[in-house]
């Protein structure tokens, strides 16, 4: 548990005159939940973007799974999976339509396809709606299969933007469930989220401010550091000094 | 190679879900081939006549009676003189008059005999230069006979006129080609964008982008369904030509597909172009139409490039579907081959690798 996965040094994204992102630095290690938090605005999405080679840093270093950010932003994409803020499989293809494409994308065969496929539907409670359009599904149903989508190859690093947005709280729960079972198999998550009882799942959590990260560490020593209760106290009392707003 | 398949595969099952798509295909080649033809036609009928004859002659009657029996005029019998005949043309109710002056058949083997008046109204130069054209030749056909019939030899030269290659000078026979061309420029270039805009806004093109598929991959993925429908699109106009309008091209087939094939690769990169390019359907139907109206007025599709003038026939080397309309009109009308037309071939070929290579630059996986 003592490899480092992601590490980031000083990285910044500039647009024009805003600085999304402003030298930020920390590592990740393997097999870890990292809650990456922050208010909206933050600078989030952003620096999750860079980590998964969609969108190139302006200045600063860092490595995903032993590949640069900067010019290794393809050969990273072969060793994370990636969910999105927004719900981004295809509507118009059925469960077993998108599982089967996103696997051929990473290149397994068909023969793997159809055996982690059948495994993962079992998993999820979905052996029904196999044949379902996915734009049918509630939206829980479809975050829960994003992730499954998204971890189909098995990969080394997940990026989670905010998963469980909008989702009821018993699919959450089971949301997490699922996290846990990825990270006990050895999978990093990299996960962002508003919801501070999810912040108390984390193994370490790292709370943006203005795009930058102003407190760094596990859920007990930060509470510990800021005199708080709880993580929502900590977020609060960080983020009352935020100066960009929605 | 099985990601391209698989990728393949999904762009196929999303155009055959999809409610609309799969019907239009099929219906648009054959609803325009069915009605453009008949109505993009520069062919002049109805042309109004009316005919004051102040010369009341076996002459007189039958120039009246050959126009009354050509099939461009309506003959408007209305007027009794001159100026009521001018108030009509005015009034747009006819297009030409045809004045035949008093003592016109008495004169006509004088020295110099009386002249017929023809008035036409210019306003659509169209109708009015080629119906009183055709107005001359009727009476001209009529005068020829009238003076062999008299035994004298007419004065003037005999003009042929041979119309080779669309020997009734159909202007359908000219469209069809044209209208083939025009469906493959709004099937190919317009699906194509479309597609790949509305990943961008249903925010699924960033799931593929965040995967390790190649771009090449993912374009290629993304061009070969259509450049299948296009072809599926001519074929279906090409049957519809022959069954209905009895026009088969005089060419081979091979030229034909082979051209349409360029054609379609070099416009669906330039779709997807404009797609990579913009970040909305509404962007990108924006610049597809500012692009196709120069496309379908300068190329020669409507009129003829060698009447534009010098510059514009210039800047018409820029443009691709000059080259493929060439090609197709010439290999449909005039059954030319591939050695006449090669350069043609060449030009779609320069623009198919730009074109594709521009849809490849500008697809970016990371920003």
């Amino acid at each position: 548990m003592s490899d480092v996965i992601i590490s980031v040094k000083d990285l910044t994204k500039r647009f024009g005159d805003f600085t999304a992102v402003n030298r930020i630095t920390f590592d990740v290690e393997r097999g870890e939940i990292f809650g990456f938090l922050g208010a909206n605005g933050a600078g989030k999405t952003t620096a999750m973007r860079m980590l998964c080679g969609l969108s190139y840093p302006t200045s600063g270093s860092g490595t995903v799974a032993g590949y640069d950010v900067m010019r290794e932003g393809e050969m990273i994409k072969r060793h994370i999976g990636y969910m999105s803020q927004r719900f981004s499989l295809y509507n118009d293809l059925t469960v077993w339509e998108n599982i089967r494409l996103f696997a051929g994308i990473y290149g397994l065969s068909k023969s793997e396809t159809e055996s982690r496929a059948t495994e993962l539907l079992r998993r999820l409670n979905f052996t029904s709606e196999r044949d379902t359009l996915v734009g049918a599904l509630p939206l829980g149903w479809k975050q829960k299969l994003s992730f499954a989508v998204a971890t189909i190859h098995r990969p080394e690093v997940v990026f989670l933007d905010e998963p469980t947005g909008g989702v009821d709280p018993i699919t959450r729960r089971q949301f997490w469930e699922m996290i846990y079972e990825a990270a006990d198999s050895g999978t990093t998550i990299f996960v962002t989220t508003h919801y501070m009882d999810e912040a108390e799942y984390c193994t370490r959590v790292s709370i943006m401010v203005d795009g930058e990260v102003r407190a760094l560490d596990t859920p007990a020593r930060l509470k510990e550091q800021f005199v708080a209760e709880s993580m929502d106290e900590v977020f609060r009392i960080l983020a009352r000094g935020a100066k960009r707003g929605e | 190679m099985r990601q391209l398949l698989i990728l393949i595969q999904k762009e196929f099952i999303q155009i055959f879900r999809n409610p609309l798509l799969p019907k239009l295909i099929l219906i648009f080649p054959v609803m325009v081939m069915l009605v453009m033809p008949w109505v993009t036609t520069m062919d002049v009928r109805n042309v109004g006549v009316a005919i004051i004859d102040d010369d009341c002659s076996t002459l007189s009657y039958r120039i009246k009676s050959d126009i009354r029996a050509a099939e461009y005029f309506t003959i408007n019998d209305e007027p009794n003189t001159h100026e009521e005949a001018l108030r009509l043309l005015e009034d747009s109710k006819i297009d030409i008059i045809l004045l035949i002056p008093d003592d016109f058949e008495r004169n006509i083997t004088s020295v110099s005999p009386k002249k017929l008046d023809i008035s036409a109204n210019a306003v659509n130069a169209t109708k009015g230069s080629l119906g009183s054209q055709y107005l001359v030749q009727t009476i001209a056909s009529t005068m020829s006979k009238y003076m062999s019939e008299q035994g004298r030899s007419h004065l003037s030269d005999f003009v042929v006129i041979q119309n080779r290659y669309n020997p009734t000078l159909n202007y359908r026979n000219l469209m069809i080609p044209a209208l083939m061309i025009m469906l493959v420029i709004l099937i190919c270039g317009f699906l194509s964008s479309v597609n790949i805009v509305s990943e961008k806004e249903n925010g699924t093109i960033e799931q593929i982008n965040v995967t390790p598929i190649g771009k090449f991959t993912f374009v290629l993925a993304k061009l070969i369904p259509f450049w299948l429908i296009g072809l599926f699109v001519v074929t279906v106009a090409m049957i519809v030509a022959w069954l209905v309008y009895d026009l088969v091209p005089v060419g081979s087939l091979g030229n034909i597909y082979f051209a349409t094939i360029l054609f379609i690769l070099c416009f669906s990169g330039f779709g997807v172009t404009i797609a990579n390019i913009s970040d909305n359907i509404q962007q990108t139907m924006f610049m597809m139409f500012f692009f196709i109206v120069i496309f379908i007025l300068l190329s020669g599709l409507l009129t003829p490039i060698s009447s534009m003038p010098d510059w514009a026939q210039k800047f018409t080397m820029l443009l691709p579907p000059r080259y493929y309309i060439d090609i197709m009109r010439s290999v449909y009308l005039k059954g030319a081959v591939f050695m006449e037309l090669w350069h043609n071939f060449a030009a779609l070929g320069v623009f198919v690798i730009i074109f594709n290579l521009l849809a490849t630059i500008t697809y970016k996986k990371q920003v």
